[in-house]
């Protein structure tokens, strides 16, 4: 079992944070299919916010193949997002660390490192879309 | 959960003396749904929730509350729960004294859920309501206002004058109870951080009027801060409408409710807390948009 918490100055909408908070959880193996989620009583009991929150939160969550309800008893994880990205996460790392290297060695700081990749990631997102 | 809204409101104006406190308040809150009513002191809030539970009398236009006109008769005042500022009760009961009373006064008083609360808040029934804290005051109100059965409760700034872990408790009181018995809710408060949390609808009242009510979620979802060298912003796209907008001799920093996204590279775009899209609705109360005339945050 997983528990929830809500960043309030995020700017995230408090669904699409739980909604994160579960697929983080299954990125990195914290949560496995058969597993139950908190029901929604105990969700909105701990964190103070609306029930709808939690039921939009977990519909999102069946929408996307990642849990499923079963009625009357809660909702429980049905799949898996840890394996393969995370092997394809490490070459791209080691790649990230080497190129920030690189930059610390051109004698950036680390605002300005910041600054670069944020607008390169804007710019490719920008290409992907256009 | 019946299809009513919790509460629709027609050119709802209440004037005192010269003054008027709202002024043709048209909205409508779905039913089922934890609303937020927002805006500055002054602005209407309590006046529209008095109108809605019949502690005012409109001065022109309607309110209906679950279709029902308010405290028309013992069957609308059954429907509705009503939670005033500052939580008040009778200081000189005590608590059980306050069941028993509340229990006289409401045909589908739930004695139960009452005495099970209060057992649950660790409280001694025999202990006077003048003696306890402002939390625990504000529990047994609310305690009171849930035992009634209501199908909306209406509560007029809550939690003000609670310290962050009493109003966290009251809140998620509040909540429980909402995901259990899908109760419609309309909560007036200034601390946007909690409505964000509890509450899935979204009124702002300013200058006596509505200047926005809608569901949290798509408000969160449309409106973004978007930063960039100067510019006319009446070249923007039509699916992107200014909520406020401000510029230097070199910069503009604008919000916007953009339907689709925003794709100009030009722009830097960040997301908003509902207490950004509040105040930007705020700032721009009553103004006309007009480009050339803001020069806002520029020392000359």
């Amino acid at each position: 079992m997983i528990e929830f918490h809500l960043d309030s100055r995020s700017g995230v909408s408090p669904y699409l944070q739980l909604v994160q908070q579960v697929r983080h959880a299954l990125r990195l193996g914290m949560l496995s299919p058969g597993e139950q989620l908190p029901t929604v009583k105990d969700v909105v009991a701990c964190l103070a916010i609306n029930p709808n929150t939690v039921l939009k939160a977990y519909r999102e969550l069946e929408h996307a193949g990642l849990a499923a309800g079963r009625p009357g008893v809660g909702t429980f994880i049905t799949a898996t997002l840890s394996d393969a990205p995370v092997a394809a996460q490490l070459p791209l790392r080691r790649e990230l660390d080497r190129w920030i290297g690189k930059a610390r060695a051109a004698g950036l700081d680390d605002e300005s490192i910041e600054a670069i990749f944020q607008d390169s990631f804007r710019a490719a997102s920008a290409r992907d879309i256009a | 959960m019946s299809a009513t809204p919790t509460l629709t409101a027609t050119g709802l104006g209440k004037r005192y003396g010269r003054k008027w406190a709202l002024r043709g308040c048209t909205v409508e809150i779905p039913a089922g749904r934890v609303a937020g009513l927002v805006g500055p002191n002054g602005a209407g809030k309590t006046t529209l929730l008095h109108c809605a539970v019949g502690l005012l009398a409109a001065t022109e236009g309607s309110v209906t509350v679950l279709g029902g006109r308010p405290a028309a008769d013992v069957e609308q005042l059954g429907k509705v729960g009503f939670l005033a500022q500052d939580a008040p009760v009778y200081g000189s009961l005590s608590i059980a004294d306050h069941l028993k009373f509340g229990a006289r006064m409401n045909p589908k008083w739930d004695g139960e859920f009452a005495r099970d609360r209060i057992d649950q808040l660790g409280l001694d029934p025999k202990q006077r309501a003048g003696k306890l804290s402002g939390g625990q005051r504000a529990q047994v109100a609310l305690t009171l206002a849930l035992a009634k059965r209501p199908e909306v409760l209406v509560l007029d700034e809550p939690v003000a004058a609670l310290d962050p872990l009493a109003r966290r408790d009251f809140l998620a009181t509040l909540a429980s109870y909402v995901a259990e018995h899908g109760i419609g809710v309309i909560m007036s408060s200034h601390l946007l951080a909690d409505l964000e949390r509890v509450c899935d609808f979204l009124v702002l009242v300013s200058a006596a009027r509505v200047q926005l009510a809608d569901d949290v979620d798509d408000l969160l979802a449309t409106h973004r801060r978007i930063i960039g060298p100067r510019r006319d912003l009446t070249t923007l796209p039509g699916d992107q409408h200014v909520v406020w907008e401000s510029h230097t001799d070199k910069q503009t920093t604008a919000v916007v409710r953009a339907t689709g996204p925003i794709h100009d590279p030009a722009w830097q775009v960040e997301e908003l807390s509902l207490e950004d899209v509040v105040l930007a609705y705020m700032g721009g109360a009553g103004e006309v948009r007009s480009i050339g005339r803001t020069t806002m945050g520029v020392v000359q």
